[in-house]
């Protein structure tokens, strides 16, 4: 083996190597031999960093000093529902410095719950003459103005995407600071964005980027601007709209109708904010070919939802609000046969009672109606062990399943008992299960099969669930591919934490809020774990001014081989080593 | 659904390298301990704990300070905020939301805010405000406004205009008070003497 390694010329080997894309294998290619390492690492061009605390840039640039391409994430998921206190982390600035003058030739940025500010971007703008790829994903920290940079200094940029990103809106010009000259847009995602942005800036740039395939307007931009644009941008492929409301007018509609009935490629449509159902007959023309759906900010009644995707047979995403109730789902089980993911959506998530007709049945004869359904995410106020376990036996290939029971807590409505078993018949059927949040009333036993069954689960969300430290045992020790757990309000503690110390390595990453998880314990793994990050979240001030065994407010672990980190504000701390607790 | 995985009813620590407390220290003691402080409790006392019904005595499943109203727990249900600004719901339910508006007393170095859909009347609100701001309000009249004090209750209403707080009945009141201001001394009187 060593004697065919070495006959091959470098070139040769990195030729074979360039049609390898995809992580993993690259990663095992680099493991054959010390020459296989070298001619990867120069190869390589393109990095995803899933938490950017695990690894320094220094040491990514080190060993690959010719990518082109890096995705990196920062917070933990939990930060998406306000769990994670402001200026906890997550700032891209070192990146971008390090890559800056690392990386002249870098054309590709994607991040993803970071924090980035005008100055970065302006570093980007600056310092990379061929970039083309900006994608901030629940990213915040910047303005406008960050956005006028990288218009104005980005020559050859294809894709910028904002998605729900928080961006303070200071002026809506930073769109005419692209050039006249410029044309290769591809992708503008701004649908996150507040302000109007000039619309005949807008309008002049659509009308020039012929290669225009995507593009995401933001709630400001009134629908009777939309058939103008629309109607400079035939080829586009995906579209998501303004508000969807105005004055009911034969000739606007006709206008609107005729604009979209000419977008042929069009297959994604989204936005639909403020919709007035008299409007949405202009897009039945292009319903056959849609296969994604974006509704989750359309506000209107199931029989205006059933209308309109009763005509999408080649729909494969669907993402709705509860409006679209039981009856709705029966009609997307009975005319959507493609559909892959379905998102339900609560329109009323606080109100103390329910709103809407929707229950499990709707999720219960999608599944039985949709034979490729895999990925799911249903909010909704019921739920039974017979309807988790119909919908189990009915999509084994099932690989994402997100329950939001939204009162915490809830049995099974008709025998009032744990939703244990329920989940129970998901983790047994669908054995390739990927993604599982569990919600309702659970006790211990639902771990029990979760580790017993979950064999490929890669990522958990649990709250208020179980009753003792064997549930959180039962999965730390039964997931072979668990990456990512995260936890809050249950009643795990130090036990199975410590037990299971060494499966933390194994695990990006680890989230425990409102547990009762000591400052003891965390001390001792710190301690014991130097390849951990173990980060204790407290606002209430040191956890050494209180008991150790009072359990801290919340924890986060996550492997790492770049030590602890030096930015953590002042209500993180850590432990290292010496075992003396380290402030920032 | 009969388990197939045999387990013990304990963790079996033993055998791990990683356990709290000083060596030498009895662990199936240790153990006992923590598993009291583990027992499931039932659901209901967690619901209880989160809402208004105040602290439960035992060990808790969860550390967070108990949120002011039962449905107001932190970041539950799992929804992004920029979903939560962007719902319109379709029927009119009765609002959830107080009325909030700010007090402000002359003289005094701070404000106030207060709740006006607490209040069932002007008796009520001036009551309030006579506790808050430490002073007392004098005899309201509709020809005369308010007599026997140097202060003044008034608020400024929709249109920006300062009103006398009683001039209007009370629900227009409440849609239509931005803020109130407990005036003093002349510029009350100036109001007083009716407008």
């Amino acid at each position: 083996m060593q004697r065919m390694a070495c006959s091959f010329p470098d070139e040769v080997l990195e030729h074979v190597f360039s049609f390898v894309q995809c992580d993993n294998d690259r990663n095992a290619i680099s493991t054959v031999c010390k020459s296989w390492y070298k001619i990867e690492r120069w190869s390589r061009r393109r990095v995803f960093v899933g938490n950017c605390y695990a690894i320094s840039p220094g040491m990514v640039i080190r060993r690959f000093p010719e990518l082109r391409s890096i995705e990196l994430k920062g917070k933990p998921h939990f930060a998406d529902f306000n769990l994670v206190p402001d200026g906890w982390g997550g700032y891209v600035a070192p990146w971008i410095s390090a890559m800056a003058a690392a990386y002249p030739w870098l054309e590709e940025i994607r991040l993803k719950r970071m924090v980035i500010t005008d100055e970065n971007l302006e570093l980007i703008a600056k310092s990379f003459k061929n970039f083309k790829v900006l994608v901030l994903s629940s990213c915040e920290g910047f303005s406008t103005e960050g956005l006028a940079a990288v218009a104005a200094n980005c020559r050859n940029l294809r894709e910028l995407d904002l998605r729900e990103s928080e961006v303070e809106d200071l002026s809506g010009h930073w769109l005419s600071h692209f050039p006249d000259d410029y044309t290769s847009l591809v992708s503008l995602n701004i649908a996150c964005l507040g302000c109007e942005v000039s619309f005949s800036a807008l309008e002049r740039l659509v009308g020039r980027c012929p290669n225009l395939r995507t593009l995401r307007l933001n709630r400001a931009v009134p629908l009777d601007k939309l058939a103008n644009l629309l109607r400079r941008a035939p080829q586009l492929v995906e579209l998501g709209t303004g508000a969807y409301s105005s004055e009911l007018r034969p000739d606007v509609f006709s206008n609107l109708s005729g604009a979209f009935s000419g977008c042929k490629e069009l297959k994604s449509l989204s936005g639909f904010w403020d919709v007035v159902p008299g409007y949405l007959p202009a897009v039945y023309p292009i319903c056959c070919r849609l296969t994604t759906l974006n509704l989750s900010y359309a506000t209107i009644q199931s029989p205006d939802l059933i209308k309109l995707v009763g005509q999408c047979q080649n729909l494969q995403r669907l993402w709705v609000l509860d409006y679209i109730e039981d009856a709705g789902l029966d009609a997307v089980a009975a005319s959507c046969k493609g559909l892959r993911e379905l998102r339900v959506f609560p329109s009323d998530p606080f109100g103390p009672e329910p709103n809407v007709l929707l229950t499990e049945q709707g999720l219960v004869s999608v599944s039985e109606g949709c034979p490729k359904l895999q990925s799911v995410l249903y909010f909704c106020r019921q739920m039974s062990n017979a309807a988790l376990m119909t919908i189990a036996r009915n999509r084994p290939n099932m690989t994402r399943f997100r329950l939001c029971i939204i009162e915490p807590g809830t049995p099974d409505y008709l025998t009032l008992q744990p939703l244990d078993v329920g989940f129970g018949a998901i983790v047994e059927h669908c054995k390739d299960l990927q993604r599982l949040s569990l919600s309702g009333l659970l006790t211990d036993r639902v771990f029990e099969y979760i580790g017993t069954y979950a064999k490929k689960l890669e990522m958990l969300s649990v709250a208020f669930a179980g009753e003792s430290d064997l549930g959180l045992h039962h999965v730390l020790s039964g997931c072979e591919n668990l990456r990512k757990l995260e936890i809050r309000d249950c009643p795990f503690g130090d036990k199975a934490l410590l037990a299971n110390a060494a499966k933390l390595e194994t695990m990006r990453s680890l989230w425990m809020s409102s547990c009762s998880v000591t400052f003891g314990a965390c001390k001792l793994l710190g301690q014991k774990m130097p390849r951990l990050n173990v980060e204790v979240i407290d606002e209430r001030g040191p956890p050494d001014s209180r008991p150790e065994r009072c359990p801290i407010e919340k924890l986060y672990i996550y492997r790492t081989v770049a030590g602890p980190r030096f930015d953590m504000p002042g209500f993180v701390w850590t432990i290292d080593e010496d075992s003396a607790m380290r402030l920032s | 659904m009969e388990s197939k995985v045999a387990y013990d009813n304990d963790l079996n620590l033993k055998a791990t390298e990683l356990r709290l407390g000083l060596p030498g220290t009895d662990y199936s003691e240790e153990q006992a301990l923590f598993s009291a402080r583990n027992n499931k409790r039932p659901l209901p006392e967690l619901n209880e704990k989160c809402g208004s019904k105040g602290s439960s005595d035992a060990p808790h499943a969860g550390n967070e300070t108990a949120p002011p109203t039962k449905e107001q727990i932190v970041g539950w249900p799992p929804i992004r905020s920029y979903r939560k600004n962007n719902l319109q719901p379709k029927k009119t339910e009765p609002e959830a939301a107080g009325i909030y508006v700010k007090v402000s007393m002359d003289g005094a170095p701070y404000l106030r805010k207060i709740d006006l859909r607490i209040y069932k009347g002007y008796p009520e609100l001036l009551q309030a405000l006579e506790n808050m701001f430490k002073f007392t309000i004098g005899e309201y009249s509709e020809r005369e406004g308010y007599k026997g004090s140097e202060y003044v209750p008034t608020y400024e209403d929709k249109d920006g205009d300062w009103m006398l707080v009683g001039d209007v009945p009370w629900d227009m009141f409440m849609s239509s008070c931005k803020r109130l201001r407990i005036m003093k001394g002349s510029e009350a009187r100036g109001l007083g003497c009716g407008i």
